[in-house]
């Protein structure tokens, strides 16, 4: 495999990755099994369900659609990097209070889901918060503490989160 | 440990006022963990040495194995090769019967049919070498129709006699169907068909096994049940109960689809690991979890139904027919709740069901929340609709004028000796969805608009608990055990899978102990530790298992009180104090409790005959839909739901379930069919299996009623299942209301809307494409 594989360099949350890995393969499986950030599910495997999404540059992908090739030099924020220390980010201290959360798997794709709408519109509607998760699958909770959750979280006072 | 303040063990019987724990929003016990995306599920864990598993199935629906060819362009020696003779014990995954093979050994039963295991260290590898195996095969006619399966003519399944191809049949007759038909002012014939439905649980079926002769089988795997995996993989090893351990990880939703079928990933892992010496994971991908794992019984009832001048009902002849696919699985337990919810919950004196689990080659249906509950209340609930135009009342009166009240008996000669309330449920539903005006604007504005609106009711029931003597075989036990320490922890083999299990567990817990929340912590499930407090399913764990750890609580401080002179009233710190007091005299500080049935409860399992349910929840909900006759397309705009599901034992969790559940509901009427070409499900992958997203999920409002049950846990009944069953027949009713079309089959997709609107402005060219 050595023969085919390239030496890419990204940021993850901040902190520098290098990477040997075939240009193909999926960023999911370079997250999960090169980095050992398992906090990015997959779902489907086809860009459906949305379990799997990450920023790339400042935009939502699902990371089981995007080859690792690609992803040289860019910039890649997942769940692991909504936390700062030990201190929840306001969209997962909504999450757990609302009940945004069940069985978690969707919730990483979700946050991030979630995270990307609210640094582009911090006020969303109830029409662009639809809009915004509309490609991320959640099966526990129709959806609707999510949406709880999500306007709990823009509601909360000094939170910047393009600051963060 | 918490700084508590002095708290007194609150003393059953009516342990449900004042409670401080218990009915409060307490976080999800594993939230912190989830939303950190910190939570390891089963594929976020590896084993030491570990090597990946793959699956060859058949891909045909019934037929004799021939021979299975490798092909010489694969190096088959890095690879390890399981079949049915590598199996050490019985070559079956035992659920109720012992009829499903672990592996195909001479004949194939249905498509995706597993027959050959692969493991190898390259999961990347691993679909080029299930391609090459090929597999001959002398093709035997399939039967794939409740239908076909009727006419008896291919057997499948079971004696060459009249009760061929039959899985489980039941026939309950009450009062005098046949004398009633001539008293009926009108006679009311329907028939209804529900599809399969995939729980699409966003985490697919997965395990890890690890396997020595030293210590038997370990397997971690992402399920419902661990101690129905611990009994299938003792028979198809051949291992002592104390060989067999299963450990459940964190679950990625479940829905009843991680119940019967981690039996058999779990023996499949567990053969691999056996055979390559090494521990062996494998977590399907979408296409194989949809096309090969369990979905909820298609189904077909019929009613015919006399009814007097003013919509009384005088008889009901009902006869369900589910499809079960190829193996037993549990299709006899779903026939039978599908069979006792078929009336709704209403009384009639005179009524006669019988019903039938019918064998097809098809993948074996298996438990999906509701649990043949939702098949048979969208037959009455629709039907009930039909009774009401057909007397000429409204949908809403013709229910009031045949709901079940207390002192009234059920098919079964149950008395409904609790409370039922389902006038003031009804009441409240139709006032808080605004019915009565929505019904008349919408009559208004239809001819009007290209988008007719319509408004439905559903009105039902759902038993909590198993059914009849279910419970009873079953024999739950489970605890409490307090470690050195301050914490104290709950034993059960109940398992969480998004519904909430661990922080009710753990309030009830808390509550009954005089504790704080943060004072209890849950133990991980597994059989080496945990009691069997039985099968997370059937909406019990609250009202069954969470009384058993009520009871353990309260006779945990009561022996404390007795033996360590724990004060009437403690702090969490003297709580604990005691605990250690106990251990250094007697040893560890364990309360076990075992099932005890409510009194009053029989059930005679020959007649069918008795208290079905030890509770029932009750709920009417109100759908609004919009249906667009240019597209075809129906959406739910608009969704009400009142219930009494007993106590509530954390607001925001059951509000989660009554939503999440709506959802599925919504997806069962509108959105998700399973299409089957021969047997085999094509469009097993999220882009054409559709369920609600995001955006066709309309608000739904939620109220509960709250009449604690004295015998569930502070007054809880069943809750997780319930709203499953409400949502398909209120959204037809509705679709009925927008556009006077009697649509009788789900899912209920715009291009059959499109058909019947088109047959209807009698164009036939373009119905018969």
């Amino acid at each position: 495999m050595s023969a085919c594989s390239l030496h890419i360099r990204f940021t993850i949350n901040g902190q520098q990755a290098d990477v040997q890995a075939p240009p193909m393969k999926r960023l999911l499986d370079v997250l999960r099994d090169d980095l050992g950030l398992t906090g990015t599910k997959e779902g489907c495997g086809e860009g459906e369900c949305g379990s799997c999404s990450v920023r790339m540059n400042g935009e939502l992908i699902n990371s089981c659609l995007v080859p690792v090739l690609q992803v040289d030099g860019a910039l890649i924020e997942t769940v692991e990097g909504l936390a700062i220390d030990a201190e929840l980010h306001p969209l997962q201290k909504a999450f757990l209070e609302c009940g945004g959360a069940q069985c978690g798997i969707c919730t990483p794709g979700m946050l991030m889901a979630a995270t990307h709408l609210l640094a582009r519109n911090p006020q969303p509607s109830m029409d662009e918060i639809r809009e915004g998760l509309a490609g991320n699958l959640c099966r526990c909770t129709g959806f609707v503490k999510i949406f709880e959750s999500v306007v709990a979280a823009s509601a909360m006072k000094g939170f910047d989160l393009n600051a963060r | 440990m918490s700084a508590s303040p002095k708290t007194r063990a609150d003393t059953p019987p009516d342990g449900h006022a004042g409670t401080r724990v218990v009915g409060t929003p307490q976080l999800r016990k594993e939230g912190v963990d989830k939303v950190l995306g910190r939570a390891k599920y089963i594929d976020d864990l590896e084993r030491e040495g570990m090597w990946h598993g793959a699956t060859v199935r058949s891909t045909i629906p019934r037929g004799r194995i021939l021979t299975i060819h490798f092909d010489p362009r694969i190096d088959w020696d890095e690879f390890v090769i399981v079949t049915a003779a590598d199996i050490p014990g019985k070559n079956h995954i035992h659920m109720i019967a012992a009829d499903q093979p672990c592996l195909a050994a001479d004949q194939v039963n249905h498509c995706d049919e597993a027959i050959v295991l692969l493991a190898h260290p390259d999961k990347r590898l691993l679909p080029e070498a299930v391609a090459a195996v090929r597999i001959d095969y002398e093709p035997l006619p399939a039967v794939l129709s409740i239908e076909q399966s009727e006419t008896q003519e291919e057997v499948i399944w079971g004696p060459h006699t009249d009760e061929a191809n039959i899985f489980k049949q039941f026939h309950l007759e009450k009062g005098d169907v046949n004398a009633a038909w001539a008293t009926a002012a009108h006679i009311v014939e329907g028939e209804y068909r529900t599809g399969a439905q995939e729980h699409l649980y966003i985490e697919n079926n997965g395990v890890i096994a690890e396997y020595s002769d030293d210590t038997g089988i370990t397997v971690w795997g992402s399920l419902q049940c661990p101690f129905y995996v611990h009994k299938s993989l003792m028979a198809v090893f051949e291992l002592p109960a104390e060989k067999v351990r299963v450990i459940q990880v964190e679950t990625g939703g479940a829905f009843g689809g991680k119940e019967d079928y981690p039996s058999v990933i779990a023996s499949h892992a567990g053969l691999l690991a056996k055979k390559a010496g090494r521990p062996i994971k494998i977590v399907y991908d979408r296409m194989e979890d949809l096309a090969a794992t369990t979905k909820r019984h298609p189904s077909r009832t019929r009613h015919r139904t006399a009814v007097d001048k003013d919509g009384k009902l005088l008889a009901m002849e009902i006869e369900v027919a589910t499809d079960g696919g190829a193996y037993t699985t549990l299709s006899s337990t779903v026939l039978s709740r599908a069979t006792l919810h078929s009336t709704g919950p209403y009384v009639c004196p005179n009524i006669r069901i019988t019903s039938r689990a019918w064998a097809t080659n098809t993948v074996p249906s298996g438990a999906f929340r509701g649990f043949g509950a939702p098949q048979s209340i969208f037959a009455i609930e629709r039907h009930m609709e039909q009774i009401a135009r057909a007397v000429g009342i409204d949908s809403a009166e013709v229910r009031r004028r045949n709901f079940l009240h207390d002192g009234d008996t059920t098919a079964t000669e149950q008395v409904m000796v609790e409370p039922v309330i389902l006038d003031a449920l009804l009441e409240r539903a139709l006032k808080e969805s605004n019915y009565a005006a929505k019904r008349e604007q919408f009559a208004r504005e239809n001819p009007h608009s290209a988008i007719k609106r319509g408004i439905g009711i559903a009105a039902f029931f759902h038993g909590s608990g198993f059914t009849g003597s279910g419970e009873r075989y079953l024999n739950s036990l489970a605890g409490i055990h307090v470690p050195q320490g301050d914490k104290v922890r709950v034993l059960v083999s109940s398992t969480e899978f998004g519904q909430g299990t661990n922080t009710i567990l753990t309030q009830i817990a808390a509550e009954s102990l005089g504790l704080s929340y943060d004072d209890v912590e849950i133990v991980q499930p597994d059989t080496s530790v945990v009691p069997n407090s039985g099968p997370t399913v059937a909406s019990r764990t609250s009202m069954v298992v969470g009384k058993l750890i009520e009871r353990a609580g309260h006779q945990l401080i009561k022996r404390l009180q007795e033996t360590v002179d724990l004060a009437e009233s403690y702090t969490a710190q003297e709580f604990f104090a005691a605990c250690d007091r106990y251990r250094d005299d007697r040893g560890t500080v364990e309360s076990m409790c075992r099932y005890e049935a409510p009194p009053n409860i029989f059930w005679d399992d020959q007649k069918y005959r008795g208290e079905a349910y030890p509770a029932f929840a009750w709920a009417v909900y109100v759908a609004e839909v919009a249906v667009d006759t240019i597209s075809y397309s129906a959406e739910v705009t608009n969704f009400h739901t009142v219930q009494e599901v007993g106590r509530v034992l954390n607001p925001v969790l059951a509000a989660g379930q009554i939503e999440g559940g709506v959802a599925q509901g919504i997806g069962y009427a509108l959105y998700e069919k399973v299409q089957l070409k021969n047997g085999h499900m094509f469009n097993n992958q999220m882009t054409n299996y559709i369920m609600p997203t995001a955006q066709d999920v309309p608000p739904i409002h939620v109220s509960f009623e709250e009449i604690p049950f004295s015998h569930g846990a502070y007054g809880a009944k069943g809750i997780g299942e319930l709203p499953h069953d409400g949502p398909a027949p209120a959204i037809l009713n509705a679709i009925q209301d927008a556009t006077s079309e009697n649509f009788t089959t789900i899912p209920l997709l715009p291009e059959d809307i499109f058909v019947r609107m088109m047959a209807r402005a009698q164009t036939p060219e373009i119905v018969s494409v």
